[in-house]
Formats: structure tokens, C-alpha cells, sequence
């Protein structure tokens, strides 16, 4: 990988980020956009966390990581603490791994 | 001390001590789970060919760990520079989205401040920002998430690049298991709010629907449409 290519990628990844921020940062959205824009962050989180728990490259697959979420699930349900939550998650899968 | 003069007594005076604030712990706990994997970045980084500097400088510029890996993943496979590029950039279009759900929080600091701040707007960041009920906490969650896990992603990936992958596979450790779990917690108190359910919903069942389908990226991307629902549910409900 080249330098020149390298600070492209990192420009390119930079613009995808900010261009929201910084094209619309002095306007102040109306009381419903903003419900709009912070209600977006659930759709994408709830992609976010099917791909990451059944996706592997384009495959769907069942392996450790489903039961583990599954765990962190419950765990959210009964209102366990943040920590506790996530290693559980780390505890099922790796246990899941060591036993298979 | 003479008789007379007061001894020093222990007086259980109330000092308002500054407490942090709850999402402090959060962003240590996503930040720290995040730089174990900057160590396997590093590593395979190396491994693919790259500089240590180079592989610092990802992480340092690019900040954005799934277009990261994307991106190594090709080069160190003998792919070419354009599939590596075309990948990274599909996995980090989400950012994108993530930019306008951080537009309301980060217009409350100078532009300056602003430009830089932008460049921490990846998945853990919004997540954490989201998850605060109080407005008011948004602009700090992100800005503490952001901060330690750039800290904590690069010593990751300087630790990775210079000594190799001494952790082995974290996904042995269930580390991969962690990030969803993570974003699970994130999300459950977002769910209250009206036509939310019905969202989170709609794009899970998108991405699961992509996934065998369409390019790396693209299905979380798509979840955005998730987003009809809630109008959908919103309208029904009116």
C-alpha cells in the first residue's frame, strides 16, 4: 500500500463521516427532525447487531456468537449492568468455542 | 498543641464530590474491548504487508475499524488496491448515516472543535450518545467514547504491529460476541421511543436480508430504511 493511496482512503473515510456534521453544523433542526435524526441511530444499531451476530463476510451463519447475544439479550431484559452484559456475551461464546 | 485550642477533629463534612458521569464507564468498557482488537488490526496490518507506520496511521486517520480491516483483509489476500478502497468505503458508508444522528450534538461546539470531532463518528460513538436519555449527556458520551477509543485503538494497533498477534484469535476470548452485546445494550433504551420497536425491527430484518445478497456495507447501510417503519407506526397509531 503507497502513502498517496493510504491518505485517500483515510480522506475518503474522513469525508463520510463529517459531511453531515460539518455541512449542517449551525443549523438547529426543529424539534422534529431531531427526534427524526436521533431515532435514526436504531435501525442501523439493530443492522449492526444482526450482522455482527449472524454475519460472516455474505454468509449467515449460527455459530457461538448467536447464543451469546442471545444471553446479552436476557441479560439487557432483566436490567443487568452494561458489564455485565457484554461479558456475558464474551463468557457463552468462548465457553460455546472451548466445549466444541 | 496547647489546651484550649480545638483539636483537629475529623468532621464528617459533605464535600460535593464530582461524580462521573454514568456513561463514563460504558465508554471505558467499549473502548477497552475495542483496543484488544486494534492488537489483532496491528497484526494483521503487518502481516499484509503494510509499514508499521502505516498501519498506525490507519487507524490514527481512518478510525474506522471494519473499513480497516476491509481493507488489510484484501491487500493481505492479493487483491487490488481498488477492490481494497471499494470495500473500505462501503463498510464505512454507515458513518455517514451516523453524521446525521450526531448532527444535533455536535453543532453544540465550535466549528473548529467541530472538524475534529467529526472524525470520531463511528458505530460505538453514536451507540453510546444515543443510548443517553438526557440530551444533555449526549455531547459527552460522545465525546468520552470517542477520545478513550481512539487512545485505545491505536495503542492496540501500535502493540499489534510492533509484537504481532500475541493474543491469538480473539474471537477464542468471545470478543466478537462482545460488540454485538455491547450494541444490544446500547439500543434497549432507545426502544422507548415512539415507532422505535417497530425501526429496529424493520432493519434487522433488512440487513439479515441483505447479507447473503448484497456487497459487504451495504446491509447495514440499508437499514437505514428501517426508518419507514417508524412513520409507518407513527401514522397508524395517529
Amino acid at each position: 500500500m503507497t502513502w498517496p493511496f493510504l491518505l485517500a482512503m483515510c480522506a475518503a473515510a474522513y469525508a463520510q463521516k463529517a459531511i453531515a456534521p460539518i455541512l449542517l453544523g449551525a443549523w438547529e433542526p426543529p424539534h422534529r427532525v431531531r427526534t427524526l435524526l436521533h431515532l435514526l441511530a436504531v435501525p442501523v444499531l439493530a443492522g449492526l447487531i444482526v450482522v455482527q451476530t449472524l454475519g460472516d463476510g455474505r454468509e449467515l451463519v449460527l455459530d457461538a456468537r448467536a447464543p451469546a447475544v442471545g444471553a446479552a439479550i436476557i441479560a439487557v431484559w432483566l436490567r443487568a449492568p452494561f458489564l455485565v452484559v457484554v461479558l456475558l456475551a464474551a463468557v457463552v461464546a468462548a465457553g460455546i468455542r472451548l466445549v466444541t | 498543641m496547647g489546651e484550649g485550642e480545638p483539636a483537629l477533629a475529623w468532621h464528617p463534612v459533605r464535600v460535593s464530590r464530582p461524580t462521573l458521569p454514568s456513561y463514563v464507564p460504558t465508554a471505558f468498557a467499549v473502548s477497552v474491548t475495542t483496543g484488544i482488537y486494534g492488537i489483532s488490526f496491528g497484526a494483521l496490518a503487518v502481516a499484509a504487508g503494510l509499514s508499521i507506520g502505516q498501519a498506525c496511521a490507519l487507524s490514527a486517520l481512518m478510525f474506522t475499524g471494519g473499513s480497516q480491516f476491509a481493507a488489510v483483509a484484501v491487500i493481505g489476500a492479493g487483491g487490488s488496491l481498488a477492490t481494497a478502497a471499494t470495500n473500505a468505503l462501503l463498510l464505512g458508508a454507515r458513518n455517514t448515516a451516523y453524521g446525521f444522528v450526531n448532527v444535533p450534538i455536535l453543532r453544540r461546539i465550535p466549528v473548529l472543535q467541530r472538524v475534529i470531532a467529526a472524525h470520531l463518528v463511528i458505530d460505538e460513538t453514536t451507540a453510546v450518545a444515543a443510548a443517553q436519555d438526557d440530551e444533555s449527556h449526549r455531547l459527552g458520551a460522545f465525546l468520552w467514547t470517542g477520545i478513550m477509543l481512539w487512545a485505545c485503538w491505536n495503542l492496540g494497533t501500535l502493540g499489534g504491529a510492533l509484537a504481532g498477534d500475541q493474543l491469538g484469535n480473539p474471537e477464542r476470548w468471545g470478543l466478537d460476541a462482545m460488540f454485538p452485546a455491547a450494541f444490544v445494550a446500547l439500543l434497549a433504551p432507545q426502544l422507548r421511543q415512539p415507532g422505535a420497536i417497530a425501526a429496529a425491527i424493520a432493519g434487522g430484518c433488512i440487513a439479515l436480508a441483505l447479507v447473503p445478497i448484497a456487497p459487504v456495507g451495504i446491509p447495514v447501510l440499508a437499514s437505514v430504511l428501517g426508518l419507514f417503519a417508524a412513520r409507518a407506526a407513527w401514522r397508524s397509531r395517529a
